[in-house]
């Protein structure tokens, strides 16, 4: 018997939607031309771009050419840190947080070896930022601001569009990685001061290898990726055609069920959490429980280990993530956890359960049954736990 | 995903000898909750002196479960002095091979087997006590335990030893002591991890002097203070007087001073010019702080 696979690690990467893989199979073998070239044979994949940029900016709320396709979230958050100081040489300040994803906390350290004064703004215990904090350190210096618009272990959702206007303010730049915010919660960057927002495809089933960063109209960026003239200039590189157009097919279907759907994410997730943290003694939810993205649940079990509970769930076909120390590979548990103050028990012994559309009330009925017997099981092989 | 044998597989979904030996003759406890990973190892002895029976407790990830528990079936029929030869790597290879980076598991098995045979020893001393230096602060790593998982598996590299003993995985601070210790220990075998900054040999312009500070500040001086949650910027060189800021914990830090004169000033000394000399920017304390934790 096979067994079914129950995934619950969607903030990780999600499945690529049928809808967005039928879009995208005629571009391998039979419409393979490059956008470039003069012939019509090659000519015709520019509409196809065209579409998908307007699929984009239709999720979005944004104008067609602010939008620039990449190649991942990691790429469109490297263009709009280093991009923007570049066209800034003057300032010499970069604030951020300290929960950040390393695609841009390790951008932003490393700025520091070229000269620039990085702040990591800090976050209370439930992951909340410390805006007054942030409030004093935007000055006439600072050059960007770069805040994530929902944390990806905590699912906490940031205030972006009043940071936006706290930079704004100070004549910052304001960049922030909507990564894992896009497709979960409506946003229209039509009524707002946001210069630069990155989205990748694969969180919101579309494939790997495809992302997008939106650029203000007026907002000066330097290009990241150097050689030919493809999108204006802004991002030389011969377009990941198939890619594109699944992004732009994945953000139309996002755009069109996002409040149906995520009403029925948000159930099924309140209704694994609740159970959790009901059956299971000694665990706690991380993060702001009301302001949140509707498919993160992150919990911590006191005195047990994450990849131990991870592999467990793995034997019944549950996949989810964990913030602890030895699934990462190195000694420490998660940035974002410690950050928030997190006791190290705990933090080694946290999960994130992240949901998508696919996720069945059947998976999740399924996952609270096997939960508790998993935390019992490793609960009696702990040292710390006496009976 | 962590490429475990069917053997490490097998102990960790069914863990043999689980629990506690009441009125054990050896008890043996390691490790904590903040470290991510704990062990209680008990054992009792038959008339002949040889482990009759052994249990455990432990708190970590599928590795370390089940380097516990092959850990109890090995030793059971083994008296005190056989037991105590069991190396990390005996208990690594019965398992069939461990992660590179798992191995600090079956170095913590073996120093339980140690705290409990001690404890045995000793007639009732509950805690394995620490021998030598703490060289790691942030895992309380000794040097004799460093050097030892270094002999033991024939180490070369720092993160050899972090993967063995976690020393060093944390801040990150005391990376230069361990290259050190194993410069001892294996001689020229010892590999260069850290890149140290060229040493400039002739005479330098000024564009390249101020490049080389920067440069040693970046590599050599500012990973240290980044990992005790400082930071240092170079605001500018007046000949050979280099003038620096310190943020974050250091700018309040009562050792700024200390820092500043043996850190900073030894190392732009050695790496750049011997005339250096370090002051601090004189308003640097109105200067708004990072508070880092």
């Amino acid at each position: 018997m096979t067994m079914k696979t129950i995934y619950f690690d969607n903030n990780a990467t999600t499945k690529v939607a049928e809808e967005v893989l039928e879009e995208m199979k005629p571009l391998f073998c039979e419409l393979y031309g490059n956008p470039s070239s003069m012939h019509t044979f090659g000519g015709q994949i520019g509409r196809k771009i065209r579409k998908a940029r307007e699929q984009v900016a239709e999720l979005l709320g944004c104008d067609p050419s602010e939008v620039i396709f990449t190649s991942c979230g990691t790429e469109s958050d490297n263009t709009a840190i280093k991009g923007t100081l570049a066209a800034l040489p003057n300032k010499r300040k970069v604030i951020t947080s300290r929960v950040e994803h390393p695609a841009v906390l390790q951008v932003c350290r490393g700025l520091e070896n070229h000269g620039y004064t990085v702040v990591e703004i800090p976050v209370d215990k439930q992951g909340r930022l410390d805006l007054d904090e942030l409030e004093t350190q935007i000055d006439d210096d600072t050059a960007l601001v770069t805040i994530m618009y929902a944390n990806n272990e905590t699912g906490v959702v940031f205030p972006v569009e009043r940071i936006a206007e706290m930079a704004a303010g100070k004549a910052a730049v304001f960049h922030t990685d909507a990564v894992q915010a896009i497709g979960k919660i409506p946003l229209n960057l039509a009524k707002s001061r946001i210069d630069l927002l990155s989205i990748s495809g694969h969180k919101l089933h579309a494939p790997k290898g495809v992302g997008a960063l939106y650029v203000r109209k007026g907002t000066r960026l330097a290009p990241y990726m150097l050689g030919g003239h493809q999108e204006s200039g802004r991002r030389a590189g011969t377009e990941n055609v198939p890619g594109i157009v699944g992004l732009g097919k994945a953000c139309e279907l996002a755009a069109k069920n996002i409040e149906q759907e995520n009403h029925r994410i948000k159930y099924l997730r309140d209704k694994l959490e609740t159970a959790i943290l009901q059956k299971c003694p000694d665990c706690r939810l991380n993060g702001d429980k009301d302001n949140r993205l509707p498919n993160t649940s992150n919990i911590s079990f006191e005195y047990i280990e994450g990849e131990a509970i991870l592999l467990m769930l793995d034997k019944y076909g549950i996949c989810a993530s964990s913030g602890s120390a030895c699934t990462s590979g190195s000694l420490e548990p998660s940035h974002v956890l410690r950050a928030m103050g997190v006791p190290f028990t705990a933090a080694h012994g946290s999960i994130r359960f992240s949901l998508s559309r696919y996720n069945t009330e059947e998976e999740v009925d399924y996952t609270i049954e096997k939960m508790p017997e998993i935390v019992n099981k490793l609960r009696e092989l702990s040292p710390f736990v006496t009976k | 995903m962590w490429d475990y044998t069917d053997k490490v597989k097998d102990h960790f979904f069914h863990p043999r000898n689980v629990g506690e030996i009441e009125h054990a003759d050896g008890v043996g406890e390691v490790g904590s909750l903040a470290c991510g990973d704990a062990l209680k190892l008990t054992f009792k002895l038959d008339e002949n002196g040889k482990i009759k029976d052994a249990k455990f407790k432990t708190f970590g990830c599928a590795s370390a479960i089940a380097t516990s528990s092959v850990l109890t079936e090995l030793i059971k029929g083994m008296t005190i002095d056989e037991a105590a030869k069991v190396t990390n790597k005996d208990i690594a290879d019965y398992l069939g091979g461990l992660p590179e980076q798992k191995m600090h598991c079956s170095v913590m098995g073996r120093e339980a087997l140690e705290a409990a045979i001690e404890n045995y020893r000793g007639g009732g001393k509950k805690k394995h006590e620490l021998e030598g230096k703490v060289v790691c602060t942030c895992f309380g790593v000794t040097e004799n335990e460093i050097e030892r998982v270094i002999r033991e598996n024939d180490l070369t590299t720092v993160e050899q030893v972090t993967n063995y003993c976690k020393a060093g995985g944390g801040c990150g601070g005391c990376q230069g002591e361990i290259e050190k210790i194993l410069e001892e220990i294996q001689g020229d075998k010892a590999g260069q991890v850290y890149e140290t900054a060229p040493r400039w040999a002739g005479r330098l312009t000024n564009i390249q002097k101020i490049q080389l500070i920067q440069q040693t500040i970046n590599g050599q001086i500012r990973p240290a203070l980044r990992a005790h949650g400082g930071n240092i910027e170079l605001i500018d060189v007046e000949g050979d007087k280099v003038i620096v800021a310190f943020r974050g914990m250091c700018a309040q830090c009562m050792l700024t001073e200390f820092t500043m004169k043996d850190v900073v000033e030894a190392k732009l000394r050695e790496f750049v010019s011997e005339s250096l000399f370090v002051e601090e920017e004189t308003d640097s304390s109105q200067q708004p702080h990072q508070h880092r934790g």
